[in-house]
């Protein structure tokens, strides 16, 4: 109960520590690109969209920081995260929440893929090693030094373009209207199978190398030995004795790599214009819309900061050793 | 390539027995490492002699438009008849510029906080790990993006600096956890009782042990800061006026270059970040070997041989050593 109380408190400092950079990079940076922005859309702004836009970018200049940041936080806790300049009058809490079903969807799906893939090559090539597996890691040492985007770049010249397999952009088919029916599922993973095995691709390397060095450590430990001398099979040795245990470095490690996985995604939505926060993130970038992209940037952390906390329980239950010192 | 890189291994070999001295950089002898470095090297000599031996100016148009790879341009032609191999080579100065920068200045961050942390202990650990930790999990490429599209003029440095910033935390926290084991060993205690200042004992005691550490983290963290700055570049918040590998890539996007086929104009780009990516990975990867022999891939003599703990073999009259353990034995020789 401790360890989960430790990990709790911990990610709330992250949160309020993410939101204070995010508070405070629009104020320490000279010029003022909002404001710009705020007078190119003047008359169209009603009087509540521009206070809450004064508010997230300080843009009143008579308040002290401190009552900016209580402001800040105000509107945060309201959930109003101000207006959208891509999207013009919709509010940018609203514009992510769109997108953000196709990211977690796609995050999801293909993690678990590329950890379960992953993690099973990395004990059979850990378990074995100096086998023909140890020809594998020179090629995902390669994939894994590609840009997550370049491969999607590959990806679409060769499924999409070369022989157009598989659509190169969208995240389902325009004509369908979103539902929760055959049709519109069916088309959503037709479009989502490049980007995810993109992604797969590019992720299951660090899996298989991190797997595979926890596997050669752990398979020289005694109770390997013993489970060896005690006659079991190779396989139950392999799989209950050694990947077990190799196992939970692994997934702390994972829990620390989330944001790299995370922003890989998003780069590889920005390839394929896949509807999620990503490419909203690159339209945000393209038309210097601050709120979007700051909004953006806040949503992602909070999602990395759930998941690992998630990663964090399941740890806890997986290691009976971070229950016992509670 | 190949006859290069052999070539120094047979040279290497002959004195290797003697000096003690080559110790330290014996890790320079594995295969994998000399070829990061090799690559390495070549990709620097390019970021130096780039610019000169670039055949046409990158920013030159032509009437020889989207041409595929020929005899005068080797990697074809953008769509306004720009030569892609004078943007390739003109551009490498900046990514490797970028990438050592940001590598260099997150090392020196990294190790004034992780050292600290690791050595001092007590409150002062707790601040710098809850800090470093903070960094850690805030996912770093939004970030920079963020950061990278309210500054103004964004230059190499600046965006070296803001790379800097955001990835620094990864090697502390390695660090700090080295630093934690080595902090009471007895050679540090003997110094400690010697009266030696904290200082002194942290740069001239314990800093050495952790060279190897260091140079893994500052290798990765090029790799990092190399992939994030092309990153920038290809969605188009860094300078785009200036040439590097993902400037090429995002005017290839952003004029349709798959859409028509034009392969040439962001493949050789791709090439040679994933090239500079391997060769890097493969230098960290002599480092770990060197660090942790266990990871070193069985090869020649010692392929058949299973090292495990506990198999020291123990001159014990009359009974062989490995008739004790009958499971192993025969697994070891199925294999």
């Amino acid at each position: 109960m401790k360890y989960v109380l430790q990990r709790l408190a911990f990610y709330a400092v992250t949160a309020w520590a993410a939101i204070t950079i995010n508070f405070l990079i629009p104020r320490l940076m000279p010029g003022d690109p909002v404001e710009a922005l705020m007078s190119r859309y003047q008359g169209q702004l009603d009087t509540t969209a521009i206070a809450s836009l004064k508010a997230l970018f300080g843009l009143d200049e008579n308040k002290s920081l401190w009552a900016q940041y209580t402001d800040y936080w105000a509107h945060l806790l309201d959930g109003d995260l101000g207006l959208s300049f891509t999207f013009f009058p919709t509010p940018v809490g609203e514009v992510i929440s769109q997108a953000l079903p196709w990211t977690l969807a796609l995050v999801g799906i293909t993690t678990l893929i590329s950890f379960l893939l992953g993690t099973g090559i990395g004990v059979y090539s850990g378990w074995r090693r100096g086998s023909w597996l140890d020809g594998l890691l020179p090629v995902t040492t390669f994939i894994s030094s590609v840009p997550y985007f370049w491969l999607g770049l590959i990806a679409i010249a060769v499924f999409a373009v070369k022989w157009p397999l598989f659509p190169f952009e969208g995240g389902y088919d325009n004509s369908l209207v979103p539902a929760f029916d055959w049709p519109f599922i069916s088309s959503a993973l037709y479009h989502g199978v490049l980007p995810g095995v993109t992604i797969v691709l590019s992720a299951v390397a660090g899996w298989i190398l991190g797997m595979r060095n926890m596997m050669v450590t752990v398979s020289s430990e005694d109770y390997v030995m013993v489970a060896q001398a005690k006659g079991l099979s190779e396989r139950r040795v392999m799989f209950a004795y050694a990947a077990r245990n190799a196992v939970l470095p692994n997934i702390s490690a994972f829990a620390l790599s989330l944001g790299f996985i995370v922003s890989g995604t998003l780069l590889v939505e920005m390839v394929f214009n896949y509807p999620g926060i990503g490419f909203q993130l690159l339209q945000a970038v393209g038309a210097k819309d601050y709120p979007l992209m700051q909004g953006v940037f806040l949503i992602i952390t909070l999602s990395v900061l759930a998941a690992n906390l998630l990663a964090d329980m399941a740890y806890a239950l997986l290691d009976p050793r971070t229950r016992k010192e509670a | 390539m190949s006859v290069a890189a052999t070539d120094p291994a047979a040279l290497d070999e002959v004195p290797a027995p003697a000096p003690a001295g080559r110790a330290r950089l014996r890790f320079l002898r594995g295969g994998k490492t000399r070829t990061g470095l090799l690559i390495l090297a070549f990709f620097a000599l390019i970021a130096v002699i780039g610019p000169w031996i670039a055949p046409y100016d990158p920013d030159a148009m032509s009437d020889q438009l989207l041409q595929p790879p020929s005899a005068d341009h080797w990697f074809g032609t953008t769509h306004t008849g720009q030569d892609v191999l004078s943007q390739i080579l003109v551009g490498t100065r900046g990514v490797l510029l970028v990438g050592f920068i940001a590598g260099f200045l997150a090392t020196v961050l990294s190790v004034l906080i992780g050292v600290s942390a690791g050595f001092l202990g007590g409150a002062a650990d707790e601040i710098l790990s809850m800090f470093s930790n903070v960094f850690l999990v805030i996912p770093g490429l939004p970030l920079i993006i963020i950061i990278a599209s309210f500054v103004e003029n964004t230059t190499d440095l600046v965006i070296a600096s803001v790379i800097a910033l955001t990835s620094w935390a990864w090697g502390s926290r390695v660090l700090r956890a080295q630093t934690l084991s080595l902090r009471r060993r007895d050679y540090v205690e003997a110094a400690r009782a010697t009266g030696e200042s904290t200082w002194r004992i942290i740069i001239f005691e314990v800093m050495p042990n952790l060279t190897a550490v260091i140079a893994s983290g500052f290798v990765g963290t090029v790799i990092f800061a190399i992939l994030s700055e092309i990153t920038l570049a290809f969605i188009g918040v860094a300078d785009i006026s200036h040439w590097n590998w993902g400037t090429v890539l995002f005017w290839a996007q952003s004029n349709q270059a798959l859409a028509q086929g034009a392969w040439w104009w962001f493949v050789p780009a791709g090439l040679c970040i994933a090239l500079l990516g391997t060769a890097l990975a493969l230098i960290n990867f002599g480092i770990d070997e060197f660090v942790n022999p266990r990871l070193r891939t069985a090869s020649g003599a010692s392929r058949k041989v299973r090292m495990r703990v506990g198999f020291t073999p123990v001159a014990r009259t009359g009974t062989p050593t490995q008739s004790g353990v009958p499971g192993t034995r025969s697994k070891e020789q199925s294999e």
